[in-house]
């Protein structure tokens, strides 16, 4: 049992609001900052927030990070729309495990 | 066909043969009853994390429009400055669980309140604000609760893929290899016993050919 920290990383209009959670935030607005940041807070942060636009963008970065417990990384959706990102990080590991989708599918 | 291992057919060869045989298949079963339990536990996981995941988009959603709409109605700076210093002190601490021999995150959640419910003056700042920030404070204790168990079907996945690859690798590859180097060093075994006792045979019919 240890101690860990909460980032959140995105742009600077949403993050404000995981600041008033007292979540740590930090600022993001292109690719190349994003992956420093992720890179950087993957050694001091064990839960990682990210908005959805810019995890998208670095999927290949992330996807070293699946393998261990921590840090865990997780894209949330930022403002008023979700592009899906999240629900695709899902169906992709049941891809994965099963072989076929067999989550989403059943409700079409 | 499975190729067959290249070793000298020979009875102690086909002794040691047999016993990694019979270790194959059972590693195989084990590790085939290790993929479907970690498959039906993935499942379980798998719903959850669906389930928690699109109830934390849409109130996230709601969250941020309020807050989108309370950064339109005050000064930035305002806003800025009344999020500085949050009132409630938040701490997680950290555990993994044993899923299947996967060492997966358990995160726990400590909130202390300082002062005030909001960190701020009410007189700087609108209502929506407030909403915001009451919304956002439940919406923690969900979004620990998505990290934890988007991040155990994230291991989960992983490994079942690397546990179907070990399995497939034994079906398909180690035993029939075996199974046919097994065959090769039995026929052979047998065909030198047939000569062996041909050769009896005749070299007693010469015997009996030379006494006569």
């Amino acid at each position: 049992m240890r101690e860990g920290k909460i980032a959140v990383i995105g742009d600077k209009d949403l993050i404000l609001a995981f600041k008033a959670i007292s979540m740590e935030v930090f600022c993001a607005d292109t690719k190349e900052e994003g992956e420093d940041l992720v890179k950087k807070l993957a050694k001091t942060h064990s839960v990682i927030f990210i908005t959805e636009n810019l995890a998208a963008q670095m999927d290949s970065l992330l996807a070293k990070y699946k393998t261990k417990a921590y840090p865990a990384i997780i894209p949330i959706p930022d403002g008023g729309k979700s592009n899906g990102y999240g629900m695709r990080g899902i169906k992709a590991d049941v891809e994965r495990a099963i072989g076929t989708d067999i989550l989403f599918n059943k409700e079409d | 066909m499975a190729e067959r291992l290249n070793v000298n057919p020979t009875r102690m060869e086909l002794k040691r043969l047999k016993t990694r045989l019979n270790m194959a298949k059972r590693g195989h079963k084990l590790l085939k009853d290790k993929s479907d339990e970690m498959i039906r536990r993935f499942m379980e996981f798998a719903n959850q994390n669906k389930a928690q995941r699109e109830q934390v988009e849409k109130e996230l959603k709601s969250a941020l429009t309020t807050f989108v709409v309370a950064k339109a109605v005050s000064d930035d700076a305002v806003i800025q400055e009344a999020v500085a210093m949050p009132s409630k002190k938040v701490e997680i601490e950290l555990d993994s669980q044993n899923v299947m021999s996967v060492l997966v995150p358990l995160i726990s959640v400590k909130e202390s309140q300082e002062g005030d419910k909001y960190p701020y003056s009410f007189s700087a700042v609108t209502a929506e604000l407030d909403e915001s920030v009451e919304v956002m404070g439940g919406l923690l204790k969900s979004l620990v609760k998505l990290a934890e168990v988007e991040k155990t079907c994230n291991m989960l996945a992983i490994e079942i893929e690397k546990n179907r690859r070990r399995v497939n690798a034994l079906e398909y590859v180690m035993i029939p290899q075996l199974e046919e180097t097994i065959r090769f060093i039995t026929m052979k075994l047998d065909e030198n016993e047939r000569s062996t006792v041909v050769r009896l045979v005749k070299v007693k019919a010469m015997i009996a050919e030379e006494v006569l």
